[in-house]
């Protein structure tokens, strides 16, 4: 897996709640078997304004220029700033294959659905949880004509800015130790094979209806 | 000791270890596979030349991506190349890794929380994971049951377990008697109306009270299918003799020599008086009328003879700004009579209501009567092939086709819109399904959450009735 620890850039703000993962990347391009492919799909409803499908020439759809990712000023943002109940919705693992395909490392939002949040962490993409206020700080200050730059420390679970804004986050232990060293996951689970041979032993003499072939 | 719930006793019974770090290794008893968020984890699997850990764990079928006509002309025939890759890339993981497979076609195929229940792969007590946010469907039957990324699809097949953190606890207390021609969907979707999309979140929903207990397994399924759209990945029912009368006899469920001892063990699957919960939530059931979305998330949601919302009535800016955005999405008014929306189409289908008795409660309001004019389409999409037989047998597709209705194969069809079944930009539907969100049902399409007797009625009348004056 991809490793985090540290990660400063321009924060781009789509100032919305309940972003749902349909919408960050719509069901045609759910189609694929791959990994890849998805970044140009991105908030594909909200980016582009004719309809996107998954075999055609993304270079030349017509942007929508009211959308924030498609402010020249935040090209390579890799800072998404977006508000409560980020990525609700269905359980697509496309979802933050496309936001770090596109360019992001990080989001930050007061609030995350639950799937999603799990999601990310497994593909080295940070979800930050800040308060709601501390997001209405990065808004307001994203908000000028000039993007704004922030940093991202994982180690020390610090996010700082300009303004002097200054703000820690949550992070589990396990979690942060898998992202900081890039670790797999399933090699980790595996160290624990007897202990899942001894469950299962133990399980199926207690309920044996559940093992029978 | 200090009573346990419900999530508590699923949750010891399945920790395989704890460790110091605060993550936990659970045991998964029943992984469900579908096409859509399998390839990756297939591919991960081969490439680290890894195999399943336990393959009679697994149970897969497709249906997010089938189409819903003439399944009988097989895989060949679906023209749509990308889709056709997609089903025949399960079908050909399932023969290399040898997993139990439903193929397209097989009456047992369909919907995969339809399915598990009717196979009685889905048992109480068991733990059960799909890559498909919807799994919470399974806790109808006190089974711990939730949806996952493919990242761990993948690691489900490797090591049987998962990574895990014990959620909270809270119980959702539905107060009855329910009134007359209310339903499971309209519990649900006044519930999350209630509490809200992200009420749950962290949470493993316990739903209890007269209101739940008086559902049949189908309607408990239906409240649970949409924990995950008030934000809890679980939602759970306790265990009761319809959980158990529902089970015997299912091809999956246990044997006569274990049958005894399984019931014996499932009857403890309950809360135990005085357990602890986080949270604890009173829905008066006695209050809920038929329910109707009217914006572009589940929690936007109102009764029959309500209206829709007027933002400048919301004290909070930002959600004021989601309602503005929300009804010029929709092309509704502030104020507008729920009555007055018409709808274009009309869906019955979806994992939250394609089983009988969702059907039949439908075909009872259509029996004899037409589709509206106005009405592009109206379709049925049962939700297994064998749910599409038993319609069969008992007439109600007669009854369907007669009015107008079309009559599908089974699938997820329009309620994610993946194959063709999808709405034009701008069309209103009446959808039996669980999200309303934009462009969920096709771009631009506006979805309005409803029971099937909701659904049925508003595809007679072309717009919005209340149900229970025709009941």
């Amino acid at each position: 897996m991809q490793k985090f620890i540290k990660q400063t850039g321009l924060v781009a703000p789509l100032d919305r709640s309940n972003i749902d993962t349909d919408q960050i990347i719509p069901k045609q391009y759910l189609k694929s078997i791959k990994r890849t492919g998805f970044g140009v799909s991105l908030f594909d409803d909200w980016r582009y304004l004719d309809p996107g499908e998954p075999d055609m020439d993304h270079s030349v759809r017509r942007l929508n220029p009211d959308f924030v990712l498609n402010d020249k000023k935040l090209a390579g943002a890799t800072i998404l700033l977006a508000r409560d109940n980020f990525g609700c919705g269905s359980s697509r693992e496309h979802a933050p294959w496309a936001i770090l395909e596109y360019g992001f490392k990080a989001v930050i939002a007061p609030s995350f659905a639950d799937i999603f949040f799990n999601n990310s962490f497994k593909n080295g993409l940070l979800p930050v949880v800040l308060t709601e206020s501390e997001v209405d700080t990065l808004f307001g200050l994203a908000d000028a004509e000039i993007p704004i730059e922030i940093s991202i420390n994982l180690e020390t679970q610090q996010v700082t800015g300009p303004n002097n804004f200054s703000a820690s986050f949550d992070i589990d232990v396990f979690r942060k130790t898998c992202l900081l060293e890039g670790l797999d996951e399933i090699d980790l689970s595996l160290k624990d094979t007897d202990a899942i041979n001894a469950y299962e032993t133990r399980r199926a003499i207690e309920a044996p209806w559940l093992f029978r072939e | 000791m200090a009573g346990r719930t419900l999530y508590d006793k699923l949750w010891d019974s399945h920790l395989v270890t704890q460790r110091d770090d605060g993550s936990a290794l659970i045991y998964i008893d029943r992984h469900l596979l579908h096409e859509v968020t399998s390839p990756q984890a297939f591919e991960g699997l081969a490439l680290a030349k890894r195999k399943p850990w336990r393959l009679s764990a697994n149970l897969a079928t497709v249906d997010h991506n089938v189409p819903t006509e003439n399944q009988s002309a097989g895989v060949q025939a679906i023209e749509d190349s990308t889709s056709r890759l997609q089903i025949e890339t399960l079908d050909q993981n399932c023969q290399s890794f040898n997993v139990i497979q439903f193929k397209m076609g097989d009456p047992r195929a369909g919907i995969v929380h339809v399915i598990g229940p009717e196979q009685g792969a889905t048992l109480p007590g068991m733990t059960v994971v799909c890559g498909d946010s919807h799994t919470a469907t399974h806790g109808a039957f006190g089974a711990l049951a939730h949806g996952i990324g493919t990242s761990e699809v993948e690691h489900v097949l490797a090591t049987q377990c998962l990574v895990a953190k014990k959620m909270k606890n809270m119980r959702v207390t539905v107060t009855g008697p329910l009134g007359f021609g209310v339903t499971a969907k309209d519990v649900i979707l006044a519930t999350i109306a209630q509490i809200g999309t992200a009420g749950g979140t962290g949470c493993a929903i316990e739903f209890a009270g007269e209101g739940i207990q008086s559902l049949s397994m189908e309607g408990r399924m239906t409240v649970c299918n949409m924990a995950i759209e008030a934000g809890a990945r679980v939602g759970l029912v306790a265990v009761d003799e319809k959980t158990i009368d529902y089970v015997k006899g299912r091809p999956f469920a246990p044997r006569a020599e274990d049958w005894g001892r399984a019931t014996e063990a499932w009857t403890n699957l309950v809360s135990d008086s005085g357990a602890y919960f986080d949270y604890e939530i009173l829905v008066d059931g006695t209050l809920i009328e038929p329910q109707v979305s009217w914006g572009t998330n589940p929690e936007m949601v109102t009764g029959i003879s309500g209206h829709v919302p007027d933002p400048q009535l919301d004290d909070d800016p930002i959600r004021r700004g989601s309602i503005e955005r929300a009804l010029k999405y929709m092309g509704l008014e502030p104020n507008q009579p729920i009555e007055s929306i018409r709808l274009d189409r009309v869906f019955i289908g979806s994992c939250t209501n394609s089983r009988i008795e969702d059907l039949r409660e439908a075909a009872r309001v259509v029996d004899g009567k037409c589709v509206a004019e106005s009405v592009i389409q109206a379709m049925v999409v049962p939700g297994s092939g064998l749910v599409k037989e038993q319609a069969e047998k008992e007439g109600l597709d007669i009854i369907f086709r007669e009015a107008g209705f079309e009559w599908r194969d089974p699938g997820c069809s329009m309620c994610l819109a993946m194959n063709s079944d999808r709405l034009g930009p701008g069309e209103h539907c009446a959808s039996t399904s669980n999200r309303n969100f934009e462009g969920r049902q096709g771009a631009g399409g506006r979805s309005h959450l409803v029971s099937p007797a909701m659904a049925a009625a508003a595809a007679i009348a072309g717009h919005f009735v209340d149900v229970r004056e025709w009941l």
